[in-house]
């Protein structure tokens, strides 16, 4: 492929990739116009040497990988200044809804026992279902969102993020434990019609 | 034995790291008697499916 022809030179190719790049961008940053700088400093770095690609797909994956890189960069600094184990009222809120799921003896409260979801195959290719997950990952507090995205999004090990947010492994265990409750209860809530599955 | 409260939070963490052997009995001795936690496993479990999902469908272009 000749200089002349790289992908990145082509305006639908560009505009398709930063809508993607944006969308990934933004759901770990939560900050549009930071999002947006990141984006434009990935797709210069892959300026400065996309002539190594002759195919779109693995250009473009290539891409990602710089955008990922520069996002945990980011955390790793912001990491610092931002204490992400402090307990916000949202997440008190968070534990103490995961509380009272449990009774005194900390068994499942009769309505609060968790019900079958059913196929995840048959939900994960319902559209709607993608509005109710974005939504229920965007209400997550931004600390506990912050971790768990590192966790499932930037595909990071504990030991990493407790590295690069400086906090402890049993933190680091809690605040996903956290999230994860969260997510299941707004999905629970919002899409997994409750009342029809209870047993 | 295990509560079901302290059974979720195990649940949580083999998704992150490897369960000792100890840890992993006590949890499958619960998890044979318990429905409920047996449901919060598989969400557990989806909720990771649904991130790769996710992702996948982020960096592939796919809305």
């Amino acid at each position: 492929m000749s200089p002349d022809t790289s992908p990145l030179m082509d305006d639908a190719f560009v505009t398709a990739l930063r809508h993607d790049l944006l969308k990934f961008a933004r759901l770990q940053l939560r900050n549009d116009a930071l999002a947006e700088d990141m984006i434009q400093e990935a797709l210069a770095a892959a300026l400065a040497g996309a002539r190594r690609f002759d195919g779109r797909a693995a250009l473009k994956t290539w891409i990602f990988a710089i955008l990922r890189n520069k996002i945990v960069d980011h955390f790793r600094v912001s990491g610092r200044v931002t204490n992400v184990s402090a307990l916000s009222p949202e997440e008190a809120g968070l534990d103490q809804a995961f509380e009272a799921l449990f009774k005194a003896n900390e068994h499942w409260a009769r309505d609060a026992r968790p019900s079958a979801w059913g196929d995840p195959e048959e939900v994960l290719v319902q559209q709607r279902f993608w509005v109710v997950f974005d939504a229920c990952l965007n209400h997550l507090p931004a600390s506990t969102a912050r971790v768990f995205m590192m966790r499932e999004f930037l595909e990071l090990e504990t030991a990493e993020i407790c590295r690069a947010l400086d906090i402890t492994a049993g933190n680091c265990n809690v605040i996903l434990h956290r999230a994860r409750n969260g997510l299941r209860r707004c999905l629970d809530k919002n899409w997994f019609s409750p009342e029809s599955t209870r047993c | 034995m295990l509560s079901c409260r302290q059974a979720t939070r195990l649940m949580s963490e083999a998704q992150d790291r490897k369960l000792g052997l100890a840890e992993k009995m006590s949890l499958e001795l619960h998890l044979a008697m318990c429905k409920g936690c047996t449901n919060y496993r598989a969400q557990v479990s989806f909720l990771r499916d649904a991130c790769r999902r996710y992702l996948a469908d982020v960096r592939d272009g796919r809305e």
